[in-house]
């Protein structure tokens, strides 16, 4: 019988052929916490008999969520977090560093062909490098790093397959916003997606993590890119799926005539064409987050806005995934470009997306986001109203002080 | 798990209940988890944490949980007094993190439980009588690691006593 990428994965580490439905124990190649879930977790691993993490170099903690503490209470947080790094020689990724997802891969903690688990809803973003990445709570984190090992159901896999290429001015967040439109946010709930077929053979790493992180926004266990295409810059083997794996489900899409897609509160799977949303008034525009912080994601932005001004009554935050991607669109002049457009840069990291801290919307007030979430109270105010866009679709709100369709800048 | 049987009244919400409905990211970063049981539901029920009692019942529709992989979600909840929660169905990561801090979840596809139901359970047979509309539901069986998880109180307390996981 043949096998599906997870199937394939999963097998390899457990040293025998399995199949959707099967329960494992499985080592893990890496592991990771943020400053949401890092203190409970190293709590939990204190409170589960854990000494020593079972591999220092394959776990990692990341100040991100609400960094630079904005109050003593998570400033207290952070210090635990950066004690038990250096007690337990494992590598703590500062303030200002970057979004854990996005740290995780530039710093290559995790691998095609790898099994990594995170203390993150988004760690499927990974399945980027065609790699088996689930997101699981602080316990189990603990539990993982004290045992290098995670128990898991072997998910059934849903196969998105997308025919045609993208149309010029639409983006890899254009094509999974419209992907969790048609599955829903719980559609692939428990299951794995692969996604593979023309439209994203050609995508970059970055616009593959936009894919596969937005897995997490259908319910997904791990959402994998088939790996055609994919480019690199060291040797990976491929794991591609057998020709006749067993799908619980396929969906088959042309996306050669998909225009630009938003996302309207209060669900990520609220999706439609943008001509639906053109002309709805916005307040703030927001480009950052491990969905959309990239420097890919920053460029299209500064394209749109260069050598022009944000309209009067929008504000702008931009919140790059990383320090390296900071430091890239310095160099490659895109930063100006939007600063003088008008936007705030602010620390790299989670930022305003998960209303912890920093830009918190006003009551009534409209935002038009990168970001992968757009539930109800998501930025910090129940009284505020999300749409999320591509980077794109962001500028152009901003520029124009209203939701617009960002292909006249483009083409 | 140490109470078996519950005799409780449901408090019953709709479909796809995301986690920050469930507990606010604003509210997550504290080890002090008795301050999240003032927050539980306020984006969804501002009432909720004013009428919930001890012991109580949540009941919702499908996919509850969805959303952020925070496990103060749960705590939430069991803060609260919440001692089961029964759902069409779950969100995966909020299911596993329910079962690891030893709150039981039932997944009754097909439940019409009422606001209000007065509801008798057995948790180990997996039984839901809900006898305010005099029914009777089975859920569906959790993988066999689960029970056992769920049986040591959470996963703290399993890998505390067996050191490492076992099939
Ligand atoms: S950027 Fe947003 S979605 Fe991504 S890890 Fe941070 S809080 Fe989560």
């Amino acid at each position: 019988m043949g096998q599906t990428i997870s199937e394939k994965i999963i097998s390899k580490h457990v040293g025998k052929k399995v199949f959707a439905g099967e329960l494992v124990i499985s080592d893990v190649d890496g592991a990771m916490a943020s400053d949401t879930t890092g203190p409970l977790t190293i709590k939990a691993f204190h409170e589960m008999g854990g000494k020593k993490v079972f591999n220092p170099e394959k776990c990692a903690l990341i100040i991100d969520h609400a960094a630079p503490s904005p109050n003593e209470r998570i400033a207290n947080l952070h210090k635990m977090m950066r004690d038990f790094a250096k007690e337990q020689g494992i590598r703590l990724f500062e303030i200002g560093e970057g979004i854990c997802h996005q740290v995780m891969v530039e710093n290559q903690y995790v691998k095609p062909g790898d099994i990594f688990i995170g203390a993150d809803s988004h760690t499927p973003t990974y399945g980027a490098l065609n790699a088996f990445a689930c997101g699981v709570g602080s316990t189990d984190l603990a539990a993982t790093m004290m045992t290098g090992k995670i128990w898991l159901k072997v998910p059934q896999t849903i196969k998105i397959n997308c025919s045609g290429k993208l149309k010029e001015g639409v983006t890899a967040k254009d094509l999974i916003l419209f992907l969790v439109g048609k599955v829903t946010v719980s559609g692939a709930t428990y299951q794995a997606i692969e996604f593979s077929g023309e439209a994203f053979e050609g995508l970059s790493l970055a616009s593959r993590m936009t894919i596969a992180n937005m897995s997490s926004e259908m319910g997904a266990k791990t959402g994998i890119v088939h790996p055609k295409g994919l480019q690199l810059d060291y040797d990976f083997e491929a794991i591609t799926p057998d020709e006749h794996a067993n799908y619980v489900k396929v969906f088959d899409f042309d996306v050669s005539d998909l225009e630009p897609q938003v996302s309207a509160p209060e669900s990520p799977d609220n999706v439609h064409n943008i001509s639906a949303y053109e002309g709805t008034k916005i307040d703030y525009a927001f480009i950052g987050t491990c969905c959309n912080g990239r420097l890919e994601d920053l460029d299209i932005a500064a394209e749109i806005l260069k050598g022009k001004k944000i309209h009067p009554d929008v504000r702008m935050v931009i919140a790059p995934a990383s320090q390296s991607v900071l430091l890239d669109a310095m160099k490659n002049g895109s930063m100006s470009t939007l600063i003088e457009a008008g936007a705030s840069l602010i620390t790299s990291g989670c930022g305003p997306c998960v209303g912890t801290h920093q830009g918190v919307p006003a009551d009534g007030e409209v935002v038009i986001s990168a970001a992968n979430r757009n539930f109800r109270g998501r930025m910090g105010n129940p009284n505020s109203n999300i749409y999320l866009g591509a980077p794109s679709t962001v500028a152009a709100a901003a520029l124009e002080g209203y939701i617009v369709n960002p292909k006249k800048y483009l083409l | 798990m140490k109470a078996t049987t519950i005799h409780a009244k449901a408090h019953v919400y709709g479909d796809h209940i995301d986690t920050d409905r469930i507990i606010p990211g604003k509210y997550t970063k504290t080890l002090d988890l008795s301050t999240l049981a003032d927050h539980v539901l306020e984006d969804l029920d501002p009432n909720f944490n004013k009428i919930v009692q001890q012991g109580d019942i949540l009941v919702a529709g499908i996919n509850f949980g969805c959303g952020s992989s925070r496990e103060q979600a749960p705590l939430a909840l069991k803060q609260a007094g919440v001692s089961v929660v029964i759902a069409h169905d779950f969100a995966r990561i909020f299911f596993r993190n329910a079962i690891n801090i030893g709150l039981p979840v039932l997944e009754i596809a097909d439940h019409n439980i009422q606001k209000g139901a007065e509801l008798d359970i057995d948790l180990k047979a997996g039984i839901v009588k809900d006898l305010s509309a005099n029914k009777v539901y089975s859920a569906t069986k959790l993988p066999d690691i689960m029970i056992d998880i769920l049986n040591e109180g959470g996963l703290v307390n399993y890998l505390t006593k067996h050191g490492n996981y076992s099939l």
